[in-house]
């Protein structure tokens, strides 16, 4: 216990040493509970063998409650979202079983035998790919985010802040692994035309839902994803192959590719111009808003993920950029006053999740509790107020200002702007 | 001689390069097209790629009450789903008010929809003259063009959204 006495303080508020988890190790022997053993008796599950293998993993029955929340649209079956419960996870990687989910008419049931990719337009050789095609082509495999840019968009609608859990409010944020060929790959074997500037990516679900590409991102780190976390992609994912626009959002990372045309201009689809465009103060509305802000938000504590008693917590959380790695994620614990460097963990890669942890003593008194993430290149996440100049009222899509919990005295979390 | 060697070293040295640079195994099959014009769904704002075919607002009118109107409502106003009219001057103000009149900038957009994802439980069951006639219809009760006007591939493009002007891109292509 006299370690506790001696830690060090690097903000106000019981803000400690971001280096203290690693320096303690199993502090939470000593620090949550303290199992008491009296006799030598063997738990249920240690008394006869468990049962035997499985062509398939699931997880633990205690943990059935961890899943996506989801709503369609009225009058349709699949269209709408589903909602990632990051508080409930831990590291940068989201199970493919929990990955959100957006979808326009619903999942299609795609045999891959059958399905293709077509590459035409202003192309010098306009070409069709099968998969057993592409499975000899060369494959590169990242871990990166996928965000809908209309993620925490009632954070920035609602005059009074809405409540409800992480995954309520912002979880259509994901982090995988994506595996596949790089679009530039297929795109040298086409040839471009010297006037080709876009590509109109094309889905096969009954929506043929469309995006219009600059062909420099189609050039630089687009994929043609067939992988997900080392699995196949799943068909809510797009299988059995998705355009992945590493940093940009998700909408236009088109599931179940099948088409792309390449042309001189975009085609202003639905989705481009009536949807996923952002509308100012000034009544002028921005076409093609692509790269995902820089943001951070504290999983635990948050909203249902109560503080029992006061005492050391650790503050977690996921950073990401989509301009390319988080530089720093600052914490605070006195609504702002203060702020100290949060610890990342191991993995700081580009355009991907990055987690945050601090260690926090909290005194049992009400008080506020952020994160503020800064990438490489230099951009800060904004303040609520400071997001909201020049949009208009009901601008939502890329949403990424600072989020706040209000911890009341019985250590409830509830969402607050600041 | 001296000649030789200037050419020799760096074919040697940049060899392995290119072949790296232009590492697929070329397994594309050509389309002809014929194939092409089977896939090729895209409309373009000036009218490329929009197939013959015609209609206007009063066909449009049979078609929307039979296929549309359940989910978007009387004249396109409090369905179930997307309001397809009216809002005008409300698009900084009202998330419901951003309709085919008061936002979308270009018509061509109307037909390259439907005819990709409507009606939403049958998508591909409307002919060429009925989506022109559903456009067609979906401008007409927006204020845009007159009821017997006829749209096709020569008269769509050319007509201007009311908010047309009040878009700028974001993203500059290089």
């Amino acid at each position: 216990m006299k370690r506790l006495k001696n830690l060090p303080h690097v903000a106000a508020n019981g803000l400690l040493d971001r280096r203290l988890f690693l320096k303690t190790g199993g502090m939470s022997g000593f620090a949550l509970f303290t199992a008491k053993v009296t006799s030598q008796e063997r738990e249920k599950w240690s008394l006869n063998p468990g049962v035997g293998m499985g062509e398939y993993g699931s997880p633990s029955q205690y943990e059935s409650h961890i899943k996506r929340s989801f709503g369609s649209r009225l009058g349709t079956t699949g269209s709408g979202a589903s909602r990632t419960p990051i508080q409930h996870l831990d590291g940068m990687i989201t199970p493919s079983r929990l990955h959100f989910e957006r979808h326009h008419s619903g999942i299609p049931d795609i045999n891959p035998d059958q399905h293709k990719l077509i590459i035409y337009g202003l192309v010098d050789r306009p070409l069709m790919f099968t998969l057993d095609a592409l499975a000899r082509y060369p494959t590169v495999s990242r871990i990166q985010f996928l965000e809908c840019s209309g993620n925490s968009g009632t954070q920035a609608i609602l005059p009074e802040p809405r409540q409800g859990s992480v995954s309520d409010l912002h979880g259509l944020i994901s982090c995988s692994e994506w595996g596949g060929i790089l679009l530039s790959t297929l795109l040298e074997e086409t040839g471009l035309k010297k006037n080709a500037k876009w590509i109109i990516a094309g889905g096969s679900d009954s929506a043929m839902m469309s995006r219009s590409i600059p062909i420099e991102k189609a050039l630089d780190d687009a994929m043609i994803a067939l992988y997900q976390n080392g699995e196949r992609i799943r068909p809510s994912n797009g299988y059995p192959m998705r355009l992945f626009l590493p940093g940009w959002e998700g909408n236009a990372s088109v599931k179940w590719l099948t088409s792309l045309k390449v042309t001189s201009s975009p085609a202003m689809t639905k989705d481009e111009t009536s949807k996923y465009s952002d509308t100012l103060d000034t009544g002028i509305s921005e076409l093609f808003t692509f790269p995902m802000g820089v943001k951070s938000l504290i999983t635990s504590p948050s909203p249902g993920l109560n503080l029992h008693e006061k005492g050391i917590y650790q503050i977690s959380g996921i950073a990401w950029s989509g301009v390319g790695k988080i530089k720093n994620v600052e914490i605070s614990t006195d609504s702002g006053k203060t702020w100290a460097k949060s610890a990342l963990d191991q993995h700081v890669l580009p355009k991907a999740l990055t987690r945050f942890r601090s260690a926090w003593k909290w005194d049992g008194s009400p008080t506020t509790i952020m994160s503020r993430a800064t990438d490489e290149s230099g951009e800060i996440q904004p303040i609520r107020e400071v997001w909201k100049v020049g949009r208009a009222a009901n601008s939502y899509y890329h949403y990424n200002a600072i989020q706040a919990w209000s911890i009341d005295e019985a250590g409830e979390s509830s969402n607050v702007y600041v | 001689m001296f000649t030789f060697r200037m050419f020799a070293f760096p074919l040697i040295l940049f060899t392995p390069l290119l072949i790296y640079a232009d590492d697929g195994p070329k397994l594309g099959i050509p389309l002809s097209p014929e194939e092409i014009a089977t896939y090729d769904y895209v409309v373009m704002p000036d009218g490329d790629g929009l197939p013959k075919g015609s209609g206007n607002a009063i066909q449009g009118k049979e078609i929307y009450e039979l296929r549309c109107l359940a989910c978007h409502g009387i004249e396109g106003k409090k369905g179930l789903n997307d309001e397809l009219n009216g809002g005008h001057g409300t698009i900084t103000t009202s998330l419901t008010g951003k309709t085919i009149g008061s936002y979308w900038p270009y018509a061509t957009t109307i037909f390259d929809y439907i005819r990709r994802a409507m009606p939403y439980q049958t998508p591909g069951i409307f002919s060429n003259d009925e989506i022109y006639s559903l456009t067609a219809y979906l401008l007409f009760i927006n204020n845009i063009i007159d009821e017997d006007e006829q749209i096709n591939s020569k008269s769509l493009p050319k007509i201007i959204m009311p908010n047309q002007e009040n878009f700028v891109w974001s993203y500059q292509p290089k």
